[in-house]
């Protein structure tokens, strides 16, 4: 039925190649021999044995480790507050303009973002370090979260919430019996959302880090000043090859659980036979 | 024989078990609920029917505890339950959509409220097992609810709201989202049950058969206000108005002006027409605007002009075959259409009346019930 035009195929691989060729090239470089990152000098590994070997680079890593799952830990909770209270409350007095300023972080400038904390941290003298990126972040990405979740709950069935009181339950317990077990796809995908922007955030993380705290993105930053070196390479490398996984994975999972799902259907539709 | 007669609603001696005294009910400027004062007594299947919009589900709502009650009392086994949670009423509901939890199985779903309440599981796996039993049940206690059909769920969600044994049972347009067949085998199934349980039931329907199959009584509802309550064959053959009579089955009303004509009532109705002869216990003054309600199954249809009261001529202008019986629209030479049905009681195919026939309608002095508005 569909036929091989030209037309299709270029588009594909115009798309295509405009979206991955620049990763393709960092990634075979990441392989070359040599210390020149334009000249190709034979395959090597070298270069990821000595990323492992740089203290540096080890130290950043952790530290934007902690930071994205302390921000993204605490962005879950408080936006998913915010997504249950903006849902469910109903109408109240200023509730547009409190579910507005729940979501204009979205689109305010980060560098704004950052110069704002910074100033605040500087007034209220917080010594800058891992712990203000970590305000900083959770701060940015909670109102992620509350998007996804507050999607999530304009669709959830009040009656399971009124069904869960009606059998005894106290408002918190229909909560974490009820409401919590039924969101938690979207709470789990709040949560990888804020990882993630917590992860590659260099301009808010800049703004708030202290000399103390340098994540991967500040570090990356700074050191490609210097030029690129191959070490870079590979390090960005590695970033891709965790942030493929964890989607492909996350896809699989997705996938089996809706088609056990339509399985399940299935045998009941059989058992009504 | 007397005794054997459920009818606790007649005997002043017996204490209600729900009252509600005075209750109002405002959204904002809109009346939900006017000033309703109802009784319903223990063992009752007492429903509440009525159009979309007619307060039965708020009333529903009010006794679950989901919806506070804005003037008026409600009293539950004699004590005030405005001011108690939802979560400490001894009552539990059915709800429309069943509500029953996706994540968890069928057992875990029946025994979530009894594990609110006490931490001897072994007592919980004995009742959750007697409900499975109940309900016919016990082969899916595994399952989860996304894994059994629409009467396997409806079923569920009855053996979760009654597993915790309340005083009442609320069921909110239980059967609304099952095919015509399986709603009337689970109707019978629902008095099985109430009668096994001894609870009393409260169910909200707009499903007017659904009420007169399982109810022992039934109020019905307009914006707010109790229209009529009474047992179904009283709302039945006795409506105290036009909109109750409206309201369940099919019915052709006649509106004139009454007349007293020795131990009958006559209303004129149309000129050119003779009066409808009615027998009734209302008094009606000479002159005041009455109306005649008659159901369509105590229209008798003829070709020939028969000698009794309330003759009509007219010709059929519609026929619906249902099988067991058959519907005849009949046009009157005013334009008024009367409804009269007739059982098809013998095999063939030939029907009696055929589209154009002209036919006399009547219907005796008993059969049509005059009504005041």
């Amino acid at each position: 039925m569909r036929r091989f035009s030209w037309f299709n195929a270029t588009s594909l691989t115009l798309g295509f190649a405009f979206l991955y060729l620049p990763m393709i090239l960092l990634v075979i470089y990441s392989f070359n021999e040599s210390r020149l990152v334009t000249v190709w000098a034979g395959f090597s590994t070298k270069w990821y044995g000595e990323l492992f070997r740089d203290q540096e680079f080890l130290d950043a890593a952790w530290v934007t480790v902690k930071v994205a799952v302390f921000s993204s830990t605490l962005a879950t909770i408080l936006g998913t507050m915010a997504a249950y209270v903006l849902v469910r409350a109903g109408r109240f007095l200023g509730r547009t303009l409190f579910s507005g300023m729940i979501y204009a972080p979205l689109v305010m400038p980060e560098v704004i973002t950052g110069l704002s904390l910074l100033l605040l941290f500087i007034g209220i003298g917080l010594d800058r370090g891992v712990f203000t990126i970590v305000l900083a972040h959770t701060t940015f990405s909670m109102c992620y979260v509350s998007v996804v979740v507050s999607s999530r709950l304009s669709s959830f069935d009040r009656s399971l919430e009124e069904a869960a009181l009606d059998l005894g339950c106290s408002a918190f317990e229909a909560f974490r019996l009820v409401t919590l077990p039924i969101i938690a796809p979207a709470v789990i995908s709040g949560w990888l959302l804020a990882f993630t922007l917590s992860l590659d955030d260099l301009v808010i993380a800049s703004f708030t880090t202290g000399p103390s705290a340098t994540t991967l993105p500040i570090k990356i930053f700074s050191a490609v000043r210097l030029g690129v070196s191959p070490q870079i390479n590979a390090l960005s490398t590695i970033l891709i090859a965790i942030v493929t996984i964890g989607v492909i994975t996350t896809s699989i999972i997705t996938k089996r659980a809706s088609q056990a799902q339509a399985r399940d259907e299935q045998a009941a539709i059989r058992a009504e036979d | 024989m007397a005794q054997t007669v459920f009818a606790p609603w007649t005997d002043p001696q017996q204490k209600p078990l729900i009252e509600f005294r005075n209750v109002t009910k405002r959204f904002g400027e809109f009346t939900a609920i006017d000033t309703l004062s109802l009784d319903i007594y223990e063992r009752e299947f007492f429903a509440l029917l009525g159009p979309s919009g007619c307060g039965k589900t708020t009333m529903m709502r009010m006794l679950a505890g989901f919806e506070t009650i804005s003037d008026g009392e409600i009293w539950l086994g004699g004590q005030e339950i405005g001011s108690i949670p939802p979560n400490k009423r001894p009552v539990n509901m059915m709800f429309q959509s069943y509500a029953l939890f996706p994540h968890l199985s069928i057992w875990e779903n029946i025994a979530f409220g009894l594990k609110r309440e006490s931490r001897d599981k072994d007592a919980i796996a004995a009742r959750v097992e007697e409900m499975l039993r109940l309900t016919r049940l016990t082969k899916f206690a595994k399952r989860k609810p996304h894994q059994i059909s629409g009467g396997q769920r409806q079923r569920v969600a009855l053996a979760r709201s009654l597993a915790k044994a309340p005083k009442l049972l609320l069921l909110d347009e239980p059967l609304g989202a099952l095919d015509k067949k399986l709603r009337e085998e689970t109707q019978f199934e629902l008095m099985d049950i109430q009668e096994k349980t001894g609870t009393t039931f409260v169910i909200v329907t707009h499903d007017q058969e659904e009420a007169m199959t399982v109810a022992s009584r039934i109020a019905v509802m307009d914006e707010g206000r109790l229209v009529q309550v009474a047992t179904p064959p009283v709302i039945y053959e006795q409506p105290n108005s036009v909109y109750v009579a409206g309201f369940l089955g099919d019915v052709t009303v006649l509106e004139g002006k009454a007349r007293k004509a020795g131990d009958v009532y006559e209303l004129d109705w149309a000129e050119g027409q003779p009066p409808l002869r009615c027998v009734s216990p209302l008094t009606l003054s000479n002159g005041q605007t009455g109306y005649v309600a008659v159901r369509p199954e105590k229209v008798e249809i003829h070709r020939n002009k028969p000698e009794d009261d309330n003759v009509l001529r007219g010709k059929v202008i519609d026929i619906g075959y249902l099988g067991n019986l058959s519907t005849y629209h009949v046009e009157l030479g005013n334009g008024q259409i009367i409804k009269a049905q007739n059982f098809n009681t013998e095999r063939d195919t030939r029907r009696s009346f055929t589209w154009e026939d002209e036919v006399w309608v009547n219907w005796t002095d008993r059969c049509g019930v005059l009504l005041e508005g």
